[in-house]
């Protein structure tokens, strides 16, 4: 089992051209007492095999249940067109852009990529791509702290728990002071999410104008799908606007890979960590883009670079352009008025719950259900339902706290029956 | 190449149902002024659109890629048929936040198990984590490891971090970001660390090494027991930068050779693709004394039935899930396709493959080194830049004659370099050829240097002009109201 | 300004009196190491800088570098032309590509830094 194609007569022509009588002798720099002899490995299996094994592995998991599962990712519609243009090995088995001349379709790509998100955001400027939403709230959090010169990192409780445990943890070794709230004073930045993690939106302009007074930057955590219908973080005043991309035409992939946005102002370009493309020309005058303000980034820079970061996820980002010029301007509008529309229909249907929100939401919100979410939740799954999230099981709600998300996936009568369900084995 | 703004003619691709519900509202003031100026086109020009961009790319399935230090192997279609599969592709993350909901992903869950085991044996260590998003992300999440074993065992003053000079520039950064003081040691003139000046830079204060091995020039670095001696004697622990793991995987193991951590780089040594930079993926492998301090939840197997836990000193989240999952995947389906002989193969081919490279080109070419190498070949184009033809210069040609470049002026260490990985996965007649083109060149160098400067001629633009792209910083086409 | 009468850095920064302020620049050999300048950061007006500290920053495609304070003072002007033509840095780094304009110097400190001749002789001992 193999993908080597030397035959054995090419090989043996090869050591004969290096002048050794075995592969074994090319390996002599290894003292033999560190060569390693058997491991527990088991034998390779076919493809045919392999295609087998993992397909029995894959219907073991649940993707047919109708899902109300969201708590920031979320089941969207992705057009056929974007697993088929993102599937053009041009593409996926490509490196980073480093010889730009033959690298233009990615170059162009990431600089259409870096004009919708800003487009999207109402920012100036974005980088091309980061991990996930997680590290870019860290990597936004952490180019504060360089434009500001503080130490003290603000973060609402409207932000995903789950971003601000993995802050919590790449931040473990820095001197920042990490504290609940909104309070800017002697901040480097205040972090909000709109919508918030249990669904509430809100306008943080006020909240912008406090932290420009105070010194302190405003960084807004958003789901990109709500934008469009949404106030924009450009609008609100924000300086750094971080998004999860992942609903933006990535499926959900029990986690990844996902796409980190981080989109911020002229003024702070230079503090702005990861890859970013820029257009220029040929000598002849042609248009054509390349990477830009490499200087400030890790193979110049080492210790001094904005961050450690070294690949993006270029092809996740191609995903989202493709995805967004499918759906188009008011392709985005229509997803997220659905999205809005379906979920107040079906909060309208939940009477026998309380609504924990206080304010409008988009198209998620929580509940308290008469009894524990879990078991409510676990009960529904036999009746093919993910009935969403117990907050418990984030540390974001009390026992019988849900979170429910509906997308424009979700129809009618699946909320209807979803609502009725949902009362019978909560009232009960 | 018009960009796809540039097309937009007032036609659209996706179109949807009527809402089924009633119209909902929310507040003027908390919607945005106008809709998002995005590109809005028919489903054909968004195709074509899209077609023509990849025509201006190359990549490993058209092209010879012998970019040192990146290991563009062959991509197997396998993986890809595997990762598309809906049961994985389209499974909710949140069934692993909820007990409640662990029966709903068992396979997904033994997918990460069974990975976690394998990567961990095939590199001779403890365990292993997949959760880190890139090799970078990995290096973080390592020498995050390292300063929760410092810290749990009360070694404050432990501050320092070694790198080496040939080193990759992401551990140093990776080092810094982890609130580490970074300290240089120098190569020796062989190419290795030279150990004189690392014994003279190792002292109580140093909390970790991280190496590289075989190193970026190639070098297997023959001293290692020697350097783990040194780095344990002061409790300082030694981590193992995965990026040229494909030269030694199943020949010998990091574990083996006295490593405490490592990352792996899945889109390497395993044969995932690079994406255009990404998504790869960087687990971590750690020995014994590390794994009280795994990122957690870990996938744990009780009784054939999977579940998640957080070891007890866990440094916490660096991830919100399992990392790039499908990524992962189709790793594992890499490893299980080739198995033990398959993977011992991959290192020998791989190392044959590069010495046959510079048996063949050192002649034309001036090696950095002299000794046998690993898994790349480096040169230095210096002779060659005397007569006025630089390292990017030979890049370019390269580029004209269907090949893409080898790495160039990578590691800092090597004057002019030029560095080529060629991989296991190319044939002799690839290789051969290549190595004409190149030949070639260094006769041009000589013959017609201008043709040469000149390059490329055959890509849809010349050499471009960055000082113009650094200094106007068009970003982007931002929509008509703030542009 | 004439660079015989300038004092120098290991750091390859110049400062030179001009009035009751001191001027301080990078080198002709650092604008060369850094190739075509393409972004310049300046401090702002009034903030005391110690000796050796990072005060401004240089920029161009292939490499970015920290500018050091030469002796300690407090910045009384910067050259804000550099902000629009961070070329000048590389065609007048004595004169037109200046940085900074340091006030209230410890003077005493420049008795630390080296003269034309002696950075003369350290750059030939470091050519890189």
């Amino acid at each position: 089992m193999s993908w080597i194609p030397a035959t054995d007569a090419d090989r043996a022509a090869m050591l004969a051209a290096v002048g050794v009588r075995s592969v074994e002798e090319l390996f002599a720099a290894i003292p033999p007492g560190l060569r390693m002899e058997t491991w527990d490995v088991p034998a390779g299996i076919s493809e045919m095999a392999v295609r087998e094994k993992l397909g029995r592995m894959s219907v073991r998991n649940d993707v047919c249940s109708t899902s109300f599962l969201g708590g920031g990712y979320y089941d969207h519609f992705i057009p056929a067109a974007v697993d088929y243009l993102t599937g053009r090995s041009e593409f996926y088995t490509a490196y980073t852009p480093y010889q730009p001349e033959c690298s233009q379709g990615t170059l162009q790509a990431i600089y259409e990529y870096q004009s919708v998100i800003c487009r999207l955001t109402d920012m100036e400027f974005t980088n091309a791509s980061l991990y996930d939403g997680g590290t870019a709230v860290f990597e936004a959090a952490a180019m504060a702290l360089r434009v500001t010169r503080r130490n003290k990192v603000v973060v609402d409780d409207s932000v995903n728990p789950l971003y601000r445990r993995m802050l919590e943890t790449h931040a473990a070794n820095l001197d920042i002071e990490l504290v609940s709230g909104r309070d800017p004073a002697d901040a480097a930045c205040v972090i909000v999410q709109n919508p918030g993690f249990l669904g509430t939106v809100r306008d943080f302009t006020a909240l912008g104008e406090q932290c420009h007074a105070a010194g302190a930057l405003l960084i807004v955590s958003v789901y990109p799908v709500s934008l469009g219908m949404l106030k924009t973080p450009g609008a609100m005043g924000a300086d750094i606007a971080v998004a999860e991309g992942q609903s933006l035409g990535l499926p959900l992939a029990f986690g990844g890979p996902y796409l980190g946005i981080l989109a911020t102002r002229k003024e702070h370009v230079r503090k702005m960590p990861g890859r970013i493309v820029g257009m220029t020309e040929d000598k002849e005058g042609r248009r054509g883009f390349v990477l830009t303000l490499q200087a400030r980034e890790q193979h110049i820079r080492r210790e001094k670079a904005m961050s450690n970061i070294c690949s993006n996820q270029a092809l996740c980002a191609l995903r989202a352009l493709v995805h967004l010029s499918l759906l188009g301007k008011h392709g985005l509008a229509e997803v997220a008025a659905a999205c809005h529309a379906k979920a107040e229909y079906l909060k309208s249907k939940l009477g026998f719950a309380r609504l924990l929100n206080d304010g409008p939401t988009f198209n998620e919100f929580a509940v308290q259900l008469p009894k524990n979410a879990t078991e409510v939740a676990s009960a529904l799954t036999s009746q093919g339902y993910l009935a969403g999230l117990p907050l418990k099981s984030v540390g974001a709600g009390g026992d019988n706290d849900l979170l429910i998300a509906v997308t424009e996936k979700r129809t009618r009568e699946e909320m209807d029956r979803f609502a009725a369900a949902l009362e019978e084995v909560a009232c009960s | 190449m018009q960009l796809i703004f540039e097309k937009c003619r007032q036609r659209r691709a996706i179109t949807f149902d009527a809402i089924d519900v009633p119209e909902a509202v929310l507040p003027a003031e908390l919607c945005r002024a106008s809709l998002a100026e995005l590109p809005e086109l028919s489903e054909i020009d968004v195709v074509r659109h899209f077609t023509h961009l990849s025509q201006r790319n190359v990549g490993v399935d058209c092209h010879f890629y012998p970019l040192g230090s990146c290991t563009m192997k062959y991509n197997p279609k396998l993986a890809e048929a595997v990762a598309a599969y809906p049961g994985f592709s389209w499974l909710h993350p949140h069934l692993a936040s909820l007990p409640a909901y662990h029966a709903k992903c068992q396979g997904a869950l033994e997918v990460v198990y069974e990975l976690e085991r394998l990567l961990a044996e095939i590199a001779g260590m403890k365990a292993a984590c997949i959760k880190p998003m890139a090799g970078a992300h990995g290096e973080l999440t390592g020498v995050l490891l390292i300063a929760a074993y410092h810290r749990d065992k009360g070694h404050a003053h432990k501050d320092t971090i070694l790198v080496p000079d040939s080193a990759h520039g992401t551990n140093p950064a990776s080092a810094a970001i982890a609130g580490y003081k970074v300290v240089e040691v120098p190569s020796n003139s062989d190419g290795l660390t030279d150990l004189d000046k690392l014994r003279a830079a190792m002292n109580d204060n140093v909390a970790g090494i991280m190496l590289t091995c075989p190193n970026t020039h190639g070098l297997f670095e023959t001293n290692i027991a020697e350097i783990a001696r040194m780095a344990h004697e002061v409790d300082a622990l030694l981590y193992y930068d995965g990026a040229n793991l494909n030269a030694i995987v199943g020949q010998c193991r990091p574990g083996d050779l006295g490593f405490d951590v490592m990352h792996y780089n899945l889109h390497k040594t395993f044969g995932t693709p690079h994406g255009m930079g990404g998504p790869g993926s960087g687990p971590v492998g750690v020995s014994e004394r590390l794994l009280p301090y795994l990122p957690g939840p870990r996938v744990v197997k009780r009784d054939g039935h999977f579940s998640l836990e957080t070891p007890e000193k866990s440094i916490g989240r660096m991830t919100a899930f399992f990392g790039n999952f499908l990524i992962a995947l189709r790793a594992y389906a890499y490893i299980l396709h080739l198995g033990d002989a398959g993977l011992r193969d991959v290192g020998r081919m791989a190392v044959l493959n590069a010495n046959y490279v510079l048996a063949r080109l050192k002649d034309a070419y001036k090696p950095a080194f002299p000794a046998t190498v690993m898994h790349e070949c480096l040169f230095t184009a210096s002779p060659q830049a005397e007569k006025g033809v630089h390292a990017i210069d030979i890049a370019k040609a390269l580029i004209d004659r269907g090949y893409h470049a080898p790495t160039i002026y990578f590691p800092l260490t090597v004057k002019e370099c030029l560095m080529i990985e060629p991989t296991e996965t190319e044939s002799k007649e690839t290789l051969d050829a290549f190595c004409d083109a190149m030949i070639e060149i260094a006769r041009l160098v000589d013959e017609d240097p201008e043709s040469l400067r000149a390059a490329p001629r055959s890509t849809p633009v010349g050499r471009l002009d960055e000082v113009k792209a650094a200094k106007e910083l068009n970003c982007a086409r931002l929509s008509p109201h703030l542009a | 300004m004439n660079p015989s009468e300038l004092k120098y850095t290991e750091d390859h920064e110049w400062v030179g009196c001009a009035g009751d302020l001191y001027v301080v620049g990078i080198t002709d050999f650092a604008q060369h190491q850094l190739g075509d300048i393409t972004f310049v950061e300046l401090p702002k007006v009034g903030r005391v800088v110690k000796q050796h500290e990072e005060t401004a920053a240089v920029e161009s495609v292939k490499a970015a570098g920290d500018v050091y304070a030469p002796i300690a003072g407090t910045i009384a002007a910067v050259n804000e032309t550099l902000e629009t033509q961070p070329e000048l840095v590389n065609q007048d780094p004595y004169g037109e590509g200046w940085f900074f304009r340091l006030g209230h110097v410890d003077a005493a400190q420049l008795s630390d830094l080296m003269d034309e001749a002696a950075y003369k002789d350290f750059l030939a001992k470091n050519p890189d």
